[in-house]
C-alpha cells in the first residue's frame, strides 16, 4: 500500500516536471524542472531496489551533465523563445499526434503485460554483483564506451574552442 | 504491490514528452533536454524490467546509457556553442542557410 | 523495534542533528576569526562575553536585523531558491554520517546515524554535486556581471575537483569493501604491531588523503581556492547581491560544508571513533564520539590554519592544478591501491 502511494507520490512528481519542460518558455525553467524529473526518477529506482543505479543517476545525471545544461544556458544567455510560422505548425499537428502515439503505447502496454507485481527492492545483490557483471560479462561494452567517451571529450574540447587568431600570434613572436 | 505495467506506463509517459517537447520546441537547447528526458524514459523501463525478472543486466545497462547520453550531452553542447558563435541565435528555424 | 519507536528516535536524532550542526556552524564561524586573528597576531572577538564567545549570537541578531533589499531585473525565484538550495543541501548530508557506535537506552539499541544506508558514500557524494546549483543560480540570477563571472568560475571549479575527490575516495573503497560508513570504520579498527592504530591514513591512503584535502579546500571554495568569492577580485562573487538573511544562508552553508567534509576526513581516513577507551560504562560509550569530535576539530583548525597562512591561486592556475596535477595523481593512487590490494589478497 504505501508502495504504491509512493510511486504515485513520484510518478506525479515526474510527469508534472516533464509537462512543465514543455510547457516553459525560458530554457532554464525547462531546465530546471527537468533536474526535478531526473530527482524524482531516482526516487522511483529507490522503490525498486536499485540503489547504486538511484546514487549513479543522482551523480552523473543530475548533478554533472544538467549542470552543464545549466551552464550552457548562463553563457549563452539563451532569452525566451519566440513563435515562428514552423512552430505553430509543429503544435497543431505534433501534440494530437503523440498523444494518439501515447495513448496507442500505454493501452498495448497495459492490455500485454499483465499484473503481475513488482516487489519493493526486489532486486538482489549489493553494488559488488554489479561491479563483478561490469568487469566480467560486460566487459567489451565497458572498454568501447570508455573509448567512446575519450573521444567525446576530445570533440568537445575541439569543437568549442575559440578560432585561434595566428596572424596577432606572429606579430608579437 | 505496484504492477510492473505502472511502471512501464510511466515510463512510457516520459518518453512521449520528451518527443512533444522535441517535435514542438524551437529552442537547440530545449531540444536536447526532450532528447535527455526521452533517455530517462527508457532508463526506466530497464530498471523495471530487471527488477521484474531479477536480471541484473538490465542495472549494468542502465550505466552504458547514461554513459552515452553523457558523452552525447557534451559533444551536443559544443556543437551549439559552435553555431551560436556564427549564427548569433539558438533558434533552430532561424539556422536554416548554409550560407552564413 | 516497533515503527513507533523508530519514528521517535528518528525524529530525535535529526533534531540533536540539526541543533547541533548549526551551533558547530556558528562557533566555527568564532574559532575561525579567533584562530585567524592570532595568526596575524591581534586578539580576534573579545569583548561579547568571555573570550568572544557570544559574537556568534551578536552576529545572528545583526543579520536578522539588516535591510532585505532585492535588487530590480533578477529573476526573482532563482534569487531567492539559490541560497535556500545551498543551505538545504549543506545541512541534508548530515543525516549518513555516523559519529559513534551504538548506544542501548532501556533495552533498545541506537545507532549514533540517522540512517544508515549501503550507499552512503555515493549518497554524500551526490548530495554534494547538487550543492553547485546554489551557487551557479544564484550568481546567473542576480543580474549582474560580478556574480555572473562569479558564480561560473565558482560552480566550474566545484565541477572540476569533484572528480579527484571522487577518486581519490575510491582507494579507501577498495580498502574496506563496502560503501556503507559504519562499515568503512569498522574496517579500522585494530591495531599493527600492538600501537599503530589501523587507519586508512597508515594503510597506505597517505596520498589519497592529501588529494582528499585539497579537493575538499577547492569544493568548499576556501582559501587557496577561494578566487571566486575574494573581495579583491570580485566584489564578493556570487553572492554579491545577497544581503541580510539570504546572505547568511550562504555563509552557513559554506561553514557546514567545511564540517561536513571534515566528518568524512574523520570516517574514512582518520578512523573514525576508534580510540583508546577506559572508565566505567557510561564513560565507555560516550568516548568514542568524542575521540570522533576531537579529530573533526582538529581537521577544522588545519582548515583555518592553511586560510590564515596561504596565498590564492589564480583561476587558470587553479583549473589547471585540478586537471593536469590532481586527477592523474587520483587514478595512479587507485591503480596502485587496487594493484597491491589484489596482489595480497
Amino acid at each position: 500500500m504505501l508502495h504504491l502511494i509512493l510511486f504515485l507520490i513520484f510518478g506525479a512528481i515526474c510527469v508534472a516536471g516533464a509537462v512543465n519542460l514543455i510547457a516553459q518558455t525560458h530554457p532554464i525553467n525547462s531546465a530546471l524542472s527537468l533536474v526535478v524529473v531526473m530527482g524524482s526518477l531516482a526516487a522511483e529506482y529507490l522503490l525498486l531496489g536499485a540503489e547504486f543505479v538511484a546514487a549513479v543517476q543522482v551523480i552523473v545525471y543530475a548533478g554533472a551533465i544538467m549542470v552543464l545544461f545549466v551552464f550552457v544556458i548562463m553563457l549563452l544567455n539563451a532569452g525566451e523563445e519566440e513563435h515562428t510560422k514552423g512552430s505553430r505548425v509543429a503544435l497543431l499537428i505534433g501534440i494530437p499526434g503523440m498523444l494518439i502515439g501515447g495513448a496507442l503505447i500505454g493501452w498495448v502496454l497495459l492490455e500485454r503485460s499483465g499484473t503481475r507485481p513488482v516487489e519493493v527492492g526486489s532486486l538482489p545483490g549489493p553494488p559488488r554483483i554489479i561491479g563483478w557483471l561490469l568487469f566480467h560479462d560486460f566487459l567489451l561494452p565497458f572498454e568501447v564506451t570508455s573509448i567512446l567517451v575519450l573521444i567525446a571529450i576530445m570533440g568537445a574540447v575541439v569543437l568549442a574552442a575559440r578560432p585561434e587568431s595566428a596572424p596577432t600570434a606572429k606579430k608579437e613572436g | 504491490m505496484v504492477p510492473l505495467s505502472y511502471y512501464l506506463l510511466l515510463g512510457g509517459i516520459l518518453f512521449a514528452c520528451g518527443v512533444i517537447g522535441f517535435l514542438i520546441k524551437r529552442n537547440i537547447i530545449t531540444i536536447f533536454m526532450s532528447i535527455e528526458l526521452m533517455l530517462n524514459g527508457v532508463n526506466l523501463s530497464f530498471v523495471a524490467f530487471a527488477a521484474q525478472w531479477h536480471a541484473l543486466s538490465g542495472q549494468v545497462f542502465v550505466f552504458f546509457v547514461m554513459v552515452v547520453a553523457a558523452a552525447e550531452a557534451a559533444v551536443g553542447l559544443a556543437i551549439i556553442i559552435a553555431v551560436y558563435r556564427t549564427r548569433e541565435t539558438l533558434n533552430v528555424d532561424h539556422v536554416n542557410l548554409l550560407k552564413l | 523495534m516497533s515503527i513507533r519507536i523508530f519514528i521517535l528516535v528518528s525524529v530525535v536524532k535529526i533534531v540533536i542533528a540539526l541543533v547541533v550542526l548549526l551551533t558547530a556552524v556558528a562557533y566555527t564561524v568564532w574559532l575561525e576569526r579567533k584562530v585567524v586573528g592570532h595568526i596575524q597576531n591581534r586578539w580576534g572577538p573579545t569583548r561579547v562575553g568571555p573570550f568572544g564567545l557570544m559574537q556568534p549570537l551578536a552576529d545572528g541578531v545583526k543579520f536578522l536585523f539588516k535591510e532585505d533589499i532585492t535588487p530590480p531585473h533578477v529573476h526573482k525565484l532563482l534569487y531567492t531558491v539559490a541560497p535556500m538550495l545551498a543551505v538545504v543541501f549543506a545541512l541534508t548530508s548530515i543525516a549518513v554520517i555516523p559519529i559513534g557506535n551504538f548506544i542501548t537506552l532501556r533495552g533498545v539499541q541506537i545507532p549514533l546515524q540517522i540512517t544508515d544506508v549501503n550507499i552512503g558514500l555515493l549518497v554524500v557524494l551526490g548530495i554534494t554535486s547538487l550543492g553547485v546549483y546554489g551557487v551557479a543560480l544564484a550568481g546567473w540570477s542576480s543580474n549582474s556581471k560580478y556574480s555572473l563571472l562569479g558564480g561560473l568560475r565558482a560552480s566550474a571549479q566545484m565541477v572540476s575537483y569533484e572528480i579527484a575527490l571522487g577518486l581519490s575516495l575510491v582507494g579507501v573503497l577498495i580498502m574496506a569493501g563496502s560503501f556503507s560508513l559504519r562499515d568503512i570504520v569498522d574496517a579500522q579498527s585494530g591495531h599493527f604491531w600492538g600501537f599503530i592504530p589501523r587507519w586508512n591514513i597508515f594503510q597506505g591512503q597517505i596520498v589519497a588523503f592529501f588529494i582528499y584535502l585539497t579537493a575538499a579546500y577547492a569544493e568548499t571554495n576556501r582559501i587557496p581556492f577561494d578566487l571566486p568569492e575574494a573581495e579583491t577580485e570580485l566584489v564578493a562573487g556570487y553572492h554579491t547581491e545577497y544581503s541580510s538573511m539570504k546572505f547568511a544562508m550562504f555563509f552557513m552553508a559554506e561553514y557546514a560544508n567545511m564540517i561536513t567534509v571534515a566528518c568524512l576526513a574523520t570516517i574514512l581516513f582518520l578512523g573514525g571513533w576508534h580510540g583508546p577507551l577506559f572508565g566505567p560504562a557510561w564513560l565507555q560509550a560516550l568516548l568514542p564520539i568524542g575521540w570522533f569530535l576531537l579529530r573533526v576539530f582538529g581537521f577544522l583548525f588545519v582548515y583555518i590554519w592553511v586560510r590564515g597562512t596561504l596565498p590564492r591561486f589564480r583561476y587558470d592556475q587553479l583549473m589547471a592544478f585540478g586537471w593536469k596535477f590532481l586527477l592523474p595523481l587520483a587514478i595512479a593512487n587507485l591503480v596502485i591501491t587496487a594493484l597491491v590490494v589484489a596482489l595480497i589478497a
